[in-house]
């Protein structure tokens, strides 16, 4: 390796710029210690300098790149539509870059992929980045070829010198050397009319691995010399401010199992064993007298604790005098709803691997946010975050924040513990006990028309508690208290979902707080509060249609001045081909009745809007969910194909979510623990879906992972009633919620 | 205690050192270092550990390894090999036609449930060389998806029969 060859021309520039900016300039006088950096990437605590081109990006010597991204593939197709935007504005093929895993020694920190923000936030930094270094590269072959940069034309990696054969590679021009140059954000990029990759569908990279079966998940990873490690808990978390207390452990009540070790730090217990079985069995067997003071409320109670326990309010929104605009309006609906605790339920439970050693740890997970993973870490161990080094390895989807740092932490914990590599694979029954929920709802609310069918007055208020900051590995090992994350906009009542796609004059927004210490754990779940929030607001939106016997897409159309969501709206009814008709159109004979409903909504960006076919059987409390539609507009969409498979998972999870899945709990603890007693969709019942993309190829990029489900679960409400003439008020609509509904 | 056991994963034969009880799932992911059948539940809930055994799908998680010596394992690696045998091609494919259908649709997300659909899927397939609509949900209902894949999970399969059907074989 030699110097960088842009160093010298940064010199140059340098000089001539009168000794302005140019980063590169000093380790390019040092070739040695260019050559040295390249080599050693990885070798050294991170995050790296987002402020150099050499972060992100890297140009090989065989003609290819490497884009170092700090998002994590998590089967929503990052890795394949992050690349199609460096691909683009680099003039390579897509076939041309790879990415590597994230790792806290290699990789930037981008934030942790949520929000769906890897696309809304990485792609215009990717973007920017690949502009940067075209732009350098572009210069270096204007030197080599002695032409303009003007003249020179790019198509996968070969420069050529307009209307010649002359060309060079990017490869050759700096094959596997370091830029050495600042990341200034301010090269030119393409015009989305020049796009060719970027707005075209194309194959995600990470499949052909997966179907042959020689993908790597984190459950396949190996560590030398590790042992296999189970967690030992109480099957279903108790309350959130109580963790879990160990009275008694007989470890003679394993004896028979040779080579196992059992491992506590407080009241974190576990098991470590050279054989996976054995640990398995150990787990299982251990006699372990755990604390059963009962700790939560009643499943039956769990709405009236809420509604009357102590809360921290806040006026999210106060546009106008909604308070004194009920009193004059024409229609007015009030509508109160329960909404459950639900569980990631990876599909796979979460595993990871540690090696933990005075002065320095590895930690490979499956973590959203590798760099928070690391800070939470540090403290547990005893050790500085640059100690540490956190790998990402591919698990399941995960939905949001599900056990992967508590599986992270348990790893470590053990590992410290036992003086060897360990690597923990959580049960089915750890992972559904133990999950940080998304957290329970009631939402009240309020909304009026004109006699016109204009909406005059909305009022939203929702009670809920936040998301659990302490993990439970920590918070049984260190007694921590159950701390909360704080002043996120995703835990609140929303104003962007809550009646936001409607020009309403008088809005009120108002979120009550609950304190999670004495609930269950709760976390960040795909769309949060939003499915709630929806369900609540768009049948209040629905029922004032009803009332003023007008049709709930014309209602919607008429109340909304802003054309994203009408654009979505649109989208979805034209696709299930709405037929216009006022109040309700229940068809079907005896006990089976049909019904058709319409919804909007959103997480915090995008716009979402759905049509939802479904059938009600009277006689039994059946629902299905026949078909649904569902439109998303995330602006400049990178990979509509990807994104049409996004709104497939979220219809089919939403048509779930609405439907069947409620996590359950006694007064002692969770007791949904598995498939069986925590059901979710299956074949047999899953609806026909149809995606529908709302390409804005001028537009910014907002999310996609999951902004089409709010409006579907409002969509399956809202149907409902079409169908059956009675509002649902809490879900999952199960037959025995159902009948009761009916009765 | 540890047991030296024979079994026949992928038509090769292997001794393993287990004990009896062992979930197959350990032996296949430990000591064969396989990675097409993936712990998901233990319970038999979900399907994730799939494999065939004398053709049949079962689940590894709660088969003990002992009940396999003496029948033919096959896990996702030895799929297309298993088809190949079963239609008597000369040679075997690089995927079995639901691994290549499942790519065509882009039907995964994460991917981790693919093992057992494509097990599953491969099972139903030699039984069944035109199922419906509702016959693959049936056949398939076992199997948990919980990106939400299902809809293209099941084009896919309906596409592999197609494409079974048209090489005749």
């Amino acid at each position: 390796m030699s110097a960088s060859p842009l160093a010298a021309l940064g010199r140059r520039a340098f000089l001539k710029s009168g000794g302005a900016l140019v980063v590169g300039f000093g380790l390019g006088a040092r070739p040695d210690l260019a050559a040295a950096q390249n080599r050693a990437r990885g070798a050294a605590a991170g995050p790296p300098d987002p402020k150099q081109i050499d972060t992100w990006l890297a140009i090989h010597a065989d003609n290819t790149a490497t884009l170092y991204i700090g998002f994590v593939e998590l089967g929503q197709g990052t890795t394949t539509a992050l690349p199609q935007i460096a691909a683009e504005e680099l003039d390579l093929s897509l076939e041309q870059i790879r990415t590597v895993q994230t790792d806290t020694n290699v990789t930037p920190n981008q934030g942790g992929t949520y929000s769906s923000a890897s696309i809304a936030r990485g792609g215009p930094q990717v973007r920017t980045a690949a502009a940067e270094a075209r732009q350098a590269l572009l210069k270096l072959a204007s030197e080599r070829l002695g032409v303009p940069a003007a003249e020179l034309h790019v198509a996968s990696g070969i420069v050529t010198v307009a209307g010649t054969r002359r060309s060079v590679t990017y490869g050759e021009l700096i094959g596997d050397q370091l830029f050495e140059i600042p990341f200034t954000g301010n090269a030119p990029v393409k015009a989305p009319a020049d796009y060719r990759i970027v707005g075209v569908p194309a194959p995600r990279k990470d499949l052909p691995a997966k179907v042959s079966g020689s993908f790597t998940y984190v459950q396949h990873q190996r560590l030398p010399g590790m042992l296999h490690g189970r967690v030992v808990r109480p099957r279903g978390q108790r309350a959130y401010g109580v963790g879990a207390k160990v009275q008694n452990v007989d470890e003679t009540s394993i004896r028979d199992i040779a080579g196992v070790r059992v491992l506590r730090k407080g009241d974190f217990l576990g098991v470590v064993a050279p054989n996976e079985w054995d640990a398995v069995r150990a787990a299982a067997q251990l006699n372990v007298v755990w604390d059963e003071t009962p700790s939560l409320p009643a499943f039956d109670a769990l709405y009236a604790h809420m509604r009357s326990a102590a809360t921290q309010d806040t006026i999210v929104l106060d546009n106008g005098a909604a308070v004194d605009a009920f009193g004059k309006a024409a229609h007015q609906t009030t509508f109160a709803t329960h909404c459950p605790y639900q569980a990631h339920a990876t599909f796979a439970p979460n595993c990871a691997l540690a090696d933990v050693k005075p002065g320095s740890a590895l930690v490979m997970c499956s973590s959203q946010d590798i760099y928070g993973t690391r800070r939470v870490l540090a403290p547990l161990l005893g050790l500085a975050e640059s100690d540490i080094r956190v790998q990402f390895c591919d698990g399941s989807g995960t939905y949001g924040h599900s056990c992967y740092d508590d599986v992270a932490q348990a790893a470590a914990l053990l590992s410290q513990l036992a003086g060897a590599p360990v690597r923990v694979q959580l049960m089915r029954w750890d992972e559904h006990g133990w999950d940080p929920y998304g957290p329970a709802h009631v939402g009240e609310v309020r909304a009026a028309a004109d006699a016109a069918g204009k909406i005059v007055a909305y009022e939203y208020h929702g009670w809920h508690h936040h998301w659990s900051l302490i993990e439970t590995s920590q918070q049984l090992a260190l007694g921590s208290a159950p701390d909360e994350w704080n002043n996120l906009v995703s835990q609140q009542v929303s104003p962007a979902n809550c009646g936001a796609m409607y020009a309403i004059e008088n809005k009120r927004l108002v979120d009550h707080r609950l304190t999670t210490a004495n609930y269950l754990r709760g976390g960040w779940l795909r769309s949060p509060l939003d499915l709630s929030m929806s369900f609540t607001s768009e049948q209040a939106i629905d029922d004032l249609a009803f009332r003023l016997d007008m049709d709930p897409y014309e209602f919607r159309q008429r109340n909304i001045a802003d054309e994203r969501w009408l654009g979505v709206l649109d989208a979805a009814a034209r696709a299930a081909g709405w037929t216009p008709r006022p109040g309700r159109t229940a068809r079907g004979e005896g006990n089976v009745v049909r019904g058709r409903g319409i919804g909007l909504g959103t997480h915090l960006s995008s716009w979402g809007g759905a049509v939802a076919d479904v059938e009600v059987n009277r006689a039994t409390g059946r629902v299905a969910v026949k078909h649904l539609y569902g439109a998303m507009d995330a602006g400049l969409v990178v990979n509509p194909g990807i994104v049409e498979a996004q709104i497939t998972g979220q219809l089919v999870q939403t048509a779930s979510r609405m439907l069947l899945e409620e996590v359950t709990f006694n007064e002692r603890g969770v007791t949904s623990l598995d498939w069986a007693s925590y059901p979710v969709m299956r074949f047999t019942d899953c609806p026909e879906v149809t995606p529908i993309v709302v390409q804005r190829l001028t537009e910014r990029h907002f999310g996609a992972g999951e902004e089409v489900m709010a409006a579907a679960a409002a969509a399956i409400a809202n149907a409902f009633f079409d169908a059956t003439g009675v509002r649902m008020r809490e879900f999952p609509f199960t037959p025995r919620r159902v009948l009761a509904a009916l009765a | 205690m540890a047991n030296e056991l024979r079994i026949r994963v992928n038509d090769r034969q292997h001794t393993v050192s287990a004990a009896p009880d062992t979930p197959l799932l350990y032996v296949l992911t430990n000591e064969l270092t396989l990675r097409g059948p993936r712990f998901g539940c233990g319970l038999a809930q979900c399907g994730s550990c799939s494999v065939l055994i004398d053709g049949e799908e079962r689940r590894s998680c709660v088969t003990p390894v002992s009940a396999v010596e003496g029948r033919q394992v096959t896990t996702l690696e030895g799929l297309p090999d298993w088809y190949a045998e079963q239609h008597k091609l000369a040679r075997s494919p690089a995927l079995h036609p639901i691994q290549q259908a499942l790519l065509d649709e882009q039907a995964l997300q994460c991917g981790y449930c693919a093992n057992g659909m494509i097990i599953k899927a491969a099972e139903l397939l030699a039984q069944n060389a035109a199922p419906t609509d509702a016959e693959i949900r049936t056949a398939m209902n076992g199997h948990l998806c919980r990106c939400g894949t299902y809809p293209r999970i099941i084009a896919a399969i309906k596409r592999a029969a197609r494409a079974i059907q048209g090489t005749g074989a």
